[in-house]
C-alpha cells in the first residue's frame, strides 16, 4: 500500500511497467557485473588486511600496534565518501591515476580492513587464556597455537559482526556511482536522467540491494549454524 | 633423578609467590603437591613447564643442560624445555573445535610431525586407555566433566613426555566423577610414569604418591614419604593445614 501510495505520488500515476521490465535487467546486469565483484574482492582483500592489522595490534611489538592504530583511527575517522574522492580524484595529483574500479576496490578494502580488524581483535582476545596455554602445554608455538587453535575460535565469534560488515560494504558500493563505476545504482541514475522516473527507479534499486542482502543474511544462518556443532549451548 | 629444582623464584609485580624452591623429582616417582590456597603450588607446577616463567633459578631435567631464569631463556629453549612435559589442566581446557581423538591427535600431528596413521593409532590406544574408546569422535562439549578431564590426560601422553604435571585435575568435577579421574592416575602411576600432583585429595596422595610435598607462602615447608607428612607432620603449620583439611568445620 505504502509503496503504491509513494508511486502514485510521484509524477507518473501508476508503475510504468514497461519501464520497470526495460530497466530490470540493465541493473541486475550491472549489479552482477560490478556490484557483486566489487563487493567480494573488497571483502576478501579488506579481510586479509583486517587479519594481519589485528595481529599487528595484538603484537608484543610496539611499532607494529602503532602503525595499525594510526590505520584504524585514519579510516575510521574520515567519511567512506572522502576516502574514494581522494584515491580516484586526488591520487592523479600525485601521478598516480587509477580506473573507477581499481579506485573503489582499494578504498572499500581499505575501509573494511579497518573496520574488520577491530571485530577479529575482539574476537582473539574473547578466546580464553587456557586455550592458549593448552596449545603451549602441547609443545606449540605461537604462531601453531594461534593458527590451530586460537583463529578458529575466533572466527566463529566473529561471524556475526563480520556478517553485518559484509552487508554495509554491500550498499556501501553503491558510492561508488560518484567515482563514475557503472555499478547497479550508477545505472538507475542513467536510465532516470533519461526517463525522469526517480521514484520508481530508485525503488527498483533498493529492492534489488535488500534481495542481495536478504540472500547474504540466509547464507549468515547457514554458516553460524555450521560452526555451532561444536559449541555448547 | 629425572628433574631436579633449585631455588626458584617467581614474583607477579610485587607478590614473591615462590621464594626459592627447591625439590628433586625421582624418574618414575609420584610426587603429590599439597598446600592452602594461595600458597603458590600451581604456580611451581606452572613454572616446571614454563606456562608460569620463574624469575631466578634453575630447573634441569636429567641428561639435559639446565634451564636457567637467572637470564631469560630464549623462544627455543623454552618450547624444547616445555616439550619435555604434558600438562593437565584443572579447567580441562580441551580445543572445543576438535573431537576427542582430534584433542588426543594434535601434538603429536601438529607438533612432533608424525604421520596421522600412527598417531591416529596412538591416540585410540590412549583414549581406550582412559575408557573412552566409544566417546573419541564426540566434542568437548557432548562429554561429562570427568570425560573432559581423562581426554585432556590422553592429549598430555600423546606427546610422550617425560614428566606429566597435574594441576589440580578433580577440582572441577562433582565429587561422585572425582574416582573414574583418579582411577586414571592410579593407574598412570603403576606403569611408571614420573608425575608432579597438585591436589587436595590427601586420602590419594596417601594411596598414590611416593612423595609428598607441602607448601606454604611460596616455599616448601616440609617434604618426605606420605605416611611422614600426611600421618606424622613435623612442622605446626603442615599440622595446621592437614588439621583443618580433615576437619573442615
Amino acid at each position: 500500500m505504502f509503496l503504491n501510495n509513494l508511486l502514485l505520488a510521484a509524477s507518473d500515476p501508476v508503475v510504468d511497467w514497461e519501464l520497470f521490465q526495460s530497466s530490470l535487467w540493465p541493473m541486475i546486469l550491472n549489479g552482477i557485473q560490478y556490484t557483486i565483484p566489487l563487493t567480494l574482492i573488497s571483502f576478501v582483500c579488506g579481510l586479509v588486511i583486517a587479519l594481519l592489522t589485528a595481529l599487528a595490534r595484538l603484537s608484543a611489538s610496539k611499532i607494529l600496534a602503532g602503525i595499525a592504530r594510526v590505520y584504524v583511527s585514519a579510516i575510521r575517522g574520515t567519511p567512506l565518501l572522502v576516502q574514494l574522492f581522494i584515491i580516484f580524484y586526488g591520487l592523479p595529483d600525485l601521478g598516480i591515476v587509477l580506473d573507477p574500479f581499481p579506485s573503489a576496490a582499494i578504498a572499500f578494502s581499505l575501509n573494511v580492513g579497518a573496520y574488520a580488524s577491530e571485530i577479529i581483535r575482539a574476537s582473539v582476545l574473547s578466546v580464553p587464556k587456557g586455550q592458549w596455554e593448552a596449545g603451549y602445554a602441547i609443545g606449540m608455538t605461537h604462531r601453531q597455537a594461534l593458527m590451530r587453535i586460537v583463529l578458529p575460535q575466533a572466527a566463529r565469534v566473529s561471524i556475526p559482526p563480520l556478517s553485518n560488515t559484509f552487508i554495509s560494504l554491500v550498499k556501501d558500493t553503491s558510492l561508488a556511482s560518484l567515482i563514475l563505476v557503472t555499478e547497479l545504482f550508477r545505472k538507475a541514475q542513467e536510465i532516470a536522467a533519461r526517463t525522469y522516473d526517480f521514484m520508481q527507479l530508485y525503488i527498483t534499486a533498493a529492492i534489488l540491494y535488500w534481495v542481495i542482502c536478504f540472500i547474504l543474511s540466509l547464507i549468515q544462518g547457514r554458516v553460524e549454524k555450521r560452526l555451532d556443532r561444536y559449541v555448547a549451548k | 633423578m629425572l628433574v631436579s629444582v633449585k631455588n626458584l623464584h617467581k614474583s607477579f609485580g610485587d607478590l614473591h609467590v615462590l621464594q626459592g624452591i627447591d625439590l628433586d623429582i625421582e624418574k618414575g616417582s609420584v610426587v603429590a603437591v599439597i598446600g592452602p590456597s594461595g600458597s603458590g603450588k600451581t604456580t611451581f607446577l606452572r613454572c616446571l613447564n614454563a606456562l608460569e616463567m620463574p624469575n631466578k633459578g634453575t630447573i634441569q631435567f636429567a641428561n639435559d643442560q639446565a634451564m636457567n631464569f637467572d637470564k631469560s631463556p630464549t623462544k627455543k629453549e623454552i618450547l624444547q624445555f616445555r616439550r619435555k612435559s604434558g600438562m593437565v589442566f584443572q579447567s580441562y581446557n580441551l580445543f572445543p573445535h576438535k573431537t576427542a581423538l582430534e584433542n588426543v591427535m594434535e601434538g603429536p600431528v601438529v607438533v612432533q610431525k608424525k604421520n596421522k596413521t600412527q598417531v591416529r593409532s596412538l591416540a585410540e590406544s590412549l583414549l581406550q586407555k582412559v575408557g573412552l574408546s566409544e566417546k573419541m569422535h564426540l566434542y568437548p562439549h557432548q562429554l561429562s566433566g570427568g570425560q573432559q578431564q581423562r581426554v585432556g590426560i590422553a592429549r598430555a601422553l600423546a606427546i610422550e613426555p617425560e614428566l606429566m604435571l597435574f594441576d589440580e585435575p578433580t577440582s572441577a568435577l562433582d565429587p561422585e566423577i572425582v574416582g573414574e579421574v583418579l582411577r586414571v592416575i592410579r593407574d598412570l602411576a603403576a606403569e611408571g610414569w614420573t608425575m608432579a600432583i597438585v591436589t587436595h585429595e590427601l586420602k590419594f596422595a596417601e594411596e598414590v604418591a611416593d612423595h609428598v610435598v607441602f607448601i606454604d607462602g611460596g616455599v616448601i615447608v616440609e617434604q618426605g614419604p606420605p605416611s611422614a607428612i600426611l600421618k606424622n607432620p613435623k612442622e605446626p603449620r603442615t599440622k595446621q593445614f592437614l588439621n583443618r583439611l580433615l576437619n573442615p568445620v
